[in-house]
């Protein structure tokens, strides 16, 4: 599957905006965040999950499908870039086609503007801000190999359903080896963990209990 | 993170072998990627330099690198992989660098004759010479005991050294306090009565070797987030967790079992945890008989407090309670962490004993993974009281009662036995003081007592009746707002200077740009005042290395020994664990092996505690419970995080957190009504706090001040204010008060959105109210 990516484990999200922050720091998009932060049962708990591009590989990521410009570039090791400055015309189709809701248009720049995995620092072989400083490994970066062998047990998923449609991704989220019974919190349906489909496993499954990515989700 | 996780290492661009137990020399900069030397201060191809450092903030004390551009000036962070946080920071942590240049610093003195003045921009002479002959004015009048000092637990060590030596030798007053009185003094009043010495036991690695992990009245995931991966540590091997908390913090979401009990009934709750343990012959006798005093009584006493009758206090389920002394009294290694919490209380002393306690009963201390530790809020909450600045205390922690003590010290200050002056008073009852104009005077350094101390209206009388009022700051904070004199000094970027951290490492931060001219270090301002009092000779100090030196010395042969401590030593390792009384010795990161204290007879000296209930009592009028506590955004009374852009946009104004059965939704104008007061806030209506119990964080002045609110009672044994119960009510408002929008720190771009939001009445959008999340 993937080499070095970011794994997303909303169960140990404190919602603490550290990877917003660092973000912000980013050099090649100083003074704004391309994470942001969603809490998933306002009002119930405390839950939280930090989205950053998913950097979707097939298809062929939907804001670089649709992009008329061509400006959106996805590098042979899977990166989506962001928009080519010379390029984009800040038509915003990037931003309609993304089923994560990820690019953002600066519409005073006429630019749009995504996570490009700081692709300066993961260039070199260094993590992306985000994953440097999450104080709690809510978002991680490294192989599947590495995640695994500091979290014993943990699996990941990077296929998700929207309706019909099927996208993998290369950056994935973590759910818990035991205990895939639930939704992962946030309402992405988990589609498969490793090669099983989840879909048949728990077609009659809602959209999961209070408690998704609570106390019972370790 | 340690030697037994080999795996964990290995992830890492450089696998190092760590001990546990010791924090292994050296730090490294994750650009040794591009073959960058380690740790060095280096200039990249940009003339770019990274200087090693600290954040300013919490007491976990994360290892990071400021990025000072060709010009000198500090513009920017970089993580760095330093021991304690393994490049991890929070957003305190990462927005920290904006203080330096931000332009609201204060760069020239400000004085007036009176309140009724302006301030006036004058020069340092002047401000120094009007301070000088207004103490003499006041002293020579009413006694050297009618002048005060407060200093701060964010101040370098170096710098609360000198504090306490200033106050008593310059000014020869009794009375100098801290603003750490009201941040963890129980948890060492608890420590010195238990075990002799005042620190946590454990070092934040044995964290990760814990089979079960019990946090009480702690928010760890907004106070101290980068201590939450040595939580996810333990989880990993799977370490139970237990967290004790009236509201469902981040932490307490992934409990194994959360006790959310009513504010100020934590002893009643550890008491009855104590009697299961007993009750289910969990306890550790053999440990007992060797290593304590005082058990039969402390066995006696919880006899009280089944867990029924602790139910019915506490407000948890009897259940709960007896899983709890399960899990935690059947575990092989357990350990237990608490912080302002368990210690903000009229009872924090006894609170902390509850917990100590319940660890020495099981035998859980002084092991790898078995211990005990308190969490320190204030940077160097730890450090700033180890050399005396606290009015009890002096350096190296030894008492001012002590005859012994009191000798040793005049032998270094080099002053006579007869003019040191005896023991003063604690921060709030100093203020009632200033009510009674028993004190006149007061120099304040970095601290904010108008935001922080409870009882708004008692602290605005108290201040309001000096006669003369300095306050030492870098930005003009409520408090320096209502001063006389006020004086510029350097943030901790524009010094040199050590901070002990909560498990008592010693770091050592480094300067990172020079201070803007007109600012002067807060050791030049403390000199230059006793040089003009005429105590010049005791405070011939060019910077913090000569004093730090003073202070190594004054320490060494005490429980707070910094003698083998040097700056060259803290360069070199990731910090050092005091006491460390050698040159060659490696620093004390555990405490206890092998069931040895700091009592003259080695013992553990357990001490009876008995639950009562709060200060202020409930009635029909005052139902429920008013706790208050922190964000991560903000830190402390917020006059250094409500300046940052991106921190204000994150957490852009306090409001009430409310359960849903009372009826309101979110947003509506909540006002909360005290025996003291009352303000509207708007309501943040979750299902994460107890239906009798609402919170408010604490960072704002008046309008939204949650400190007009609480109640100025004290533990009678700590001094320390009772800020986490006082009986309130709420009621339905017709709107919400605007907070002032603060200026924002250059170079952060707001989104005009967020800009907008900050004067918005509008709650946050999470519970736990972590502020408005980033708008796309
Ligand atoms: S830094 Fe980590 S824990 Fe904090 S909000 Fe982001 S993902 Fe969550
Ligand atoms: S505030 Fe505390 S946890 Fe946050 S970066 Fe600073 S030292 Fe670390």
């Amino acid at each position: 599957m993937m080499g070095r990516t970011i794994f997303i484990d909303p169960g140990r999200c404190i919602g603490c905006q550290a990877c917003v922050s660092a973000c912000r720091e980013c050099d090649s998009h100083r003074g704004k965040s391309m994470i942001h932060l969603d809490y998933t049962e306002p009002g119930m708990s405390v839950a939280s999950l930090p989205t950053v591009c998913m950097h979707c590989e097939d298809p062929v990521a939907p804001c670089a499908e649709v992009c008329p410009a061509d400006a959106i570039l996805v590098t042979a090791d899977g990166v989506v870039q962001q928009a080519d400055t010379t390029r984009c015309i800040g038509c915003a189709n990037c931003v309609n086609a993304c089923p994560f809701g990820v690019p953002k248009i600066d519409l005073q720049a006429k630019l749009q503007m995504k996570c490009n995995l700081c692709y300066d620092r993961t260039a070199y072989g260094l993590a992306p801000m985000c994953a440097t400083v999450c104080p709690t490994g809510a978002l991680f970066y490294g192989t599947l190999e590495e995640l695994q062998a500091e979290r014993p047990g943990v699996q990941v998923a990077d296929s998700f359903a929207f309706g019909d449609v099927m996208v993998s991704t290369g950056v994935a989220m973590v759910v818990p080896a035991d205990k895939v019974r639930w939704p992962v919190p946030g309402g992405l349906p988990v589609v498969e963990i490793n090669g099983v489909d989840m879909r048949e496993e728990h077609s009659n499954e809602g959209g999961g209990g209070r408690r998704a990515g609570g106390v019972d989700v370790r | 993170m340690t030697a037994t996780d080999p795996a964990k290492a290995a992830s890492r661009p450089v696998p190092i072998p760590l001990d546990p137990s010791i924090a292994p020399p050296g730090t490294r900069n994750f650009r040794d990627a591009g073959g960058i030397p380690a740790d060095q201060w280096h200039t990249d191809q940009n003339g770019e330099t990274l200087v090693p450092t600290h954040c300013c903030f919490c007491g976990v004390q994360c290892g990071m690198y400021l990025r000072v551009d060709k010009g000198g000036k500090v513009f920017g962070v970089e993580p760095r992989d330093h021991d304690i946080n393994r490049m991890r920071l929070c957003p305190k942590g990462i927005n920290a660098y904006q203080q330096v240049n931000h332009p609201d610093r204060l760069t020239a003195p400000l004085m007036r004759r009176s309140r009724e003045e302006d301030f006036r921009e004058v020069s340092w002479d002047e401000a120094l010479d009007f301070t000088v002959s207004e103490v003499r004015r006041i002293q020579a009048a009413h006694g050297n005991d009618a002048f005060g000092l407060l200093g701060g637990a964010s101040l370098y060590s170096e710098k609360t050294y000198l504090v306490g030596k200033f106050g008593r030798v310059a000014l020869k007053t009794r009375h100098v306090d801290y603003n750490g009185r009201l941040c963890m003094v129980s948890a060492a009043g608890a420590n010195k009565l238990s075990f002799g010495i005042d620190r946590a036991a454990n070092p934040f690695s044995d964290i990760l070797l814990t089979d079960c992990l019990l946090i009480a009245g702690s928010n760890v995931a907004e106070c101290f987030p980068v201590m939450t991966q040595y939580v996810w540590g333990a989880r990993d091997r799977g370490a139970s967790l237990i967290v004790v908390d009236p509201r469902e913090t981040a932490i307490a979401r992934t409990a194994d079992v959360h006790v959310a009990l009513k504010p100020g009934t934590d002893s009643a709750f550890f008491n009855a945890v104590l009697h299961v343990i007993v009750a289910e012959g969990l306890t550790d006798e053999a440990y007992l008989a060797a290593h304590t005093t005082g058990w039969d009584e402390v066995r006696k006493t919880v006899q009280d407090y089944p867990p029924e009758r602790s139910a019915e206090i506490c407000g948890v389920p009897a259940a709960q309670i007896v899983q709890v002394a399960r899990m935690f009294g059947g575990a092989d290694k357990a350990m237990a962490f608490h912080a302002r919490g368990v210690e903000h209380h009229s009872q924090g002393v006894e609170n902390c004993l509850s917990v100590i306690n319940m660890c020495v009963a099981t035998g859980n201390l002084g092991r790898p993974g078995a211990g005990y530790g308190t969490i320190t809020g204030q940077g160097n909450g730890q450090g700033g009281r180890e050399h005396g600045q606290k009015s009890d205390l002096l350096p190296g922690g030894r008492s001012i009662m002590n005859e012994e003590h009191r000798r040793q010290i005049c032998r270094i200050w080099g002053i006579e036995e007869s003019e040191l002056p005896p023991a003063g008073t604690s921060m709030m009852e100093m203020v009632w003081q200033m009510q009674r104009q028993e004190i006149r005077g007061l120099i304040g350094i970095c601290n904010n007592p108008f935001v922080s101390l409870p009882h708004y209206r008692v602290v605005k009388q108290g201040y309001d009746t000096l006669e003369f009022h300095a306050q030492f700051d870098f930005f003009l904070s409520e408090t320096a707002a209502n001063a006389h004199v006020v004086f510029p000094v350097t943030v901790w970027a524009e010094d040199e200077g050590v901070m002990a951290n909560t498990e008592a490492r010693v770091v050592k931060h480094n300067k990172a740009q020079e201070p803007p001219a007109g600012v002067r270090t807060d050791t030049w301002v403390m000199c230059e005042l006793a040089r003009r009092l005429g105590a010049g000779d005791k405070f011939d100090f060019a910077g913090s290395r000569e004093v730090f030196d003073e202070l190594r010395i004054a320490s060494a042969g005490t429980v707070n020994d910094y003698y083998g401590i040097t700056y060259e030593r803290l360069e070199e390792t990731g910090g050092i664990m005091w006491p460390c009384p050698s040159t060659d010795h490696p620093g004390t990161p555990r405490l206890f092996e092998g069931g040895r204290t700091y009592h003259p007879d080695g013992k553990i000296h357990l001490q009876v505690v008995e639950w009562h209930p709060p200060m202020d009592p409930y009635s029909e009028e005052y139902p429920l419970s008013l706790t208050t506590g922190r964000t991560v955004a903000h830190f402390l009374s917020g006059n250094q995080t409500r300046r940052l852009g991106a921190l204000v946009e994150q957490t852009p104004r306090p409001w009430v957190e409310v359960h849903p059965s009372h009826g309101y939704r979110n947003g509506d104008p909540v006002r909360v009504v005290t025996r003291r007061g009352s303000e509207v806030f708007p309501a943040l209506v979750t299902e994460a706090i107890r239906p009798d119990t609402v919170f408010i964080p604490y960072h704002w002045p008046v309008p939204t001040a949650a400190n007009a609110l609480t109640i100025d009672a004290l533990d009678p044994r700590s001094k320390i204010p009772e800020y986490k119960v006082c009986a309130a009510r709420i009621e339905a408002a017709e709107r919400v008060d605007e907070v002032p929008a603060p200026p924002m720190a250059p170079g952060h771009q707001a989104y005009p959105e967020a800009q907008v939001a900050r004067t918005d009445p509008l709650p946050p959008t999470s519970s736990q109210g972590r502020g408005t999340a980033e708008r796309s």
